[in-house]
């Protein structure tokens, strides 16, 4: 019998002399108690938390927890069924409602995660003989949501509305195009460029679609994302969000002004082929949004947090991913796997846990130690955790004030 | 309209840039095991092919384009069947 998983044995190999360094492994970290959006007990030690995408700080707030608790009590545990079969309850209709209210638009619909939302939206707007266009650095579920349907995929590069424009040009101008974009770009936390994004795509009729999951509360006015925040709504077709980020669970979501809109329901094979949220995880989403909606401070907050952070690892020394911080994520660029490990390992036993990210997730081919910052990061933490990363560089031998790589990272 | 072998030609000089193992490039050469590139090194060289021929390459083709002869047949079917209209 062939031995299915041996074409992963170079990566079995990798692994295991990394963990033969007697390091802690970056993928198995175990959460043993969860203090706060901030804090957590990691290897029995107390660790803040600064790589949990928990931007809005939410998960633990009163109104929301009470929420959840109250929905779980009276609709029970599970739906254990589709959207389209049994799996829509009353809350799972009035989620959509207060999605919509928050975007100003007709139409919300409820996914189980934000991959299935974009699994699901690239698979079904687009079919055979359209096109799809995406950024060279779109979020994996955007790739496998291209795998899973059938339109021709063309890629442009990064953040480069010129890029975009060479590519839609030598499309047929009769064929049905849809340009996805991303308002956060995640492993760097570059903004894109959306104004003129839009504008180039829109120049060549093409539907846009745009994923605001690391957006969602702190940009625009109203927290709708960079597209609010770029003056440009009006102009994107479809907008793709997430629960598991600002909102603080679970779940994915689209929205529109379509008004063909609600037979996706019906040929959304990720919205249509798997159980719906749990109640108790609709009724914290709801609660959340609108709290986010309420609390436009929180924005201040995370905006304030994470400039501060930028600024002290910058002055620190880190190369960074971006010239200043443009979202709550901030990267830090390392040399080579050995040192993101060594720093991503050194910062975890003195109590700061961050995310690690290694080629081919990462553009470029660069490892990353990367972060993102918490509406209740307090300053003194954000204080505390760039005096751990100063003090884990040497460590982990990382080479402070070099600039040892040399890509274009943004474009803007 | 540019031969199979001009084609082929231009896209060894477009690999050349990627190649950084220095591999011998033949008709049979295989983007995953001879030259070993990674997926992101496969896409960006999809880009500069595109770029080079003003053709649209779309990455859902990748998959049957395993040699460099397969992607040089494709271009030309993709150039031919432009030049068709």
């Amino acid at each position: 019998m062939a031995d299915l998983l041996a074409k992963f044995d170079s990566l079995i190999a990798e692994r295991a002399a990394l963990n033969a360094t007697g390091l802690p492994d970056p993928f198995r970290v175990v959460m043993e108690k969860v203090v706060s959006p901030t804090e957590a007990i990691i290897n029995g030690k107390h660790t803040i938390l600064v790589g949990t995408y928990n931007y809005m700080g939410l998960t633990f707030h009163p109104e929301v927890v009470k929420a959840g608790q109250d929905a779980l009590a009276e609709f029970g545990s599970g739906t254990t069924g589709s959207r389209v079969l049994n799996g829509t309850y009353a809350g799972h209709k009035a989620l959509e409602q207060t999605l919509a209210d928050f975007y100003g638009t007709q139409h919300a619909m409820v996914f189980s995660t934000g991959y299935q939302a974009n699994l699901g939206m690239c698979s079904t707007l687009v079919g055979k003989g359209d096109y799809i266009v995406i950024d060279a650095d779109s979020h994996a579920s955007i790739y496998d949501g291209c795998m899973l349907g059938n339109a021709d995929v063309v890629r442009f590069k990064h953040n480069s509305p010129e890029d975009l424009d060479k590519r839609l040009r030598r499309l047929p101008k009769e064929a049905g195009k849809l340009v996805v974009l991303e308002g956060v770009y995640s492993m760097l936390g570059d903004i894109a460029r959306m104004k003129e994004l839009v504008a180039v795509a829109k120049a060549h009729d093409a539907t846009i679609l745009d994923d605001e999951a690391h957006s969602m509360g702190f940009f625009g006015e109203k927290g709708r994302g960079v597209v609010e925040a770029a003056g440009v709504e009006d102009q994107v077709d479809f907008v793709v969000g997430t629960f598991s980020k600002s909102v603080g669970t679970i779940g994915g979501f689209v929205v529109s002004n379509h008004p063909k809109f609600d037979i996706l329901r019906v040929v959304c094979r990720p919205y249509v082929f798997t159980a719906s949220l749990p109640p108790s995880v609709v009724a914290t989403a709801r609660k959340a949004i609108e709290l986010i909606a309420a609390q436009a401070d929180r924005r201040k907050q995370l905006m304030d947090n994470s400039r501060a952070l930028h600024t002290g690892l910058k002055e620190a020394g880190f190369q960074l991913g971006t010239k200043e911080a443009e979202s709550a994520i901030i990267a830090v660029i390392c040399p080579d796997q050995d040192t993101t490990v060594k720093l991503w390992a050194t910062l975890l036993a003195n109590g700061v846990y961050v995310n690690m990210a290694r080629p081919p997730a990462t553009p470029h081919g660069l490892y990353l130690i990367r972060m993102s910052l918490c509406a209740e990061h307090k300053p003194e933490q954000v204080k505390t955790i760039v005096e751990r990363f100063a003090a884990a560089a040497g460590a982990a031998g990382y080479p402070l004030h070099q600039e040892f790589v040399n890509v274009p990272l943004t474009a803007a | 309209m540019l031969s199979h072998q001009e084609i082929y030609e231009v896209l060894v000089r477009l690999i050349g840039s990627f190649n950084k193992k220095g591999i011998a490039v033949t008709p049979d050469t295989s983007f995953a095991n001879d030259l070993e590139f990674d997926s992101l090194t496969v896409m960006d060289l999809v880009a500069a092919i595109e770029d080079e021929f003003d053709i649209t390459l779309p990455l859902n083709m990748l998959p049957d384009l395993e040699t460099v002869g397969h992607v040089a047949s494709a271009v030309e079917k993709i150039l031919k069947d432009r030049a068709n209209g």
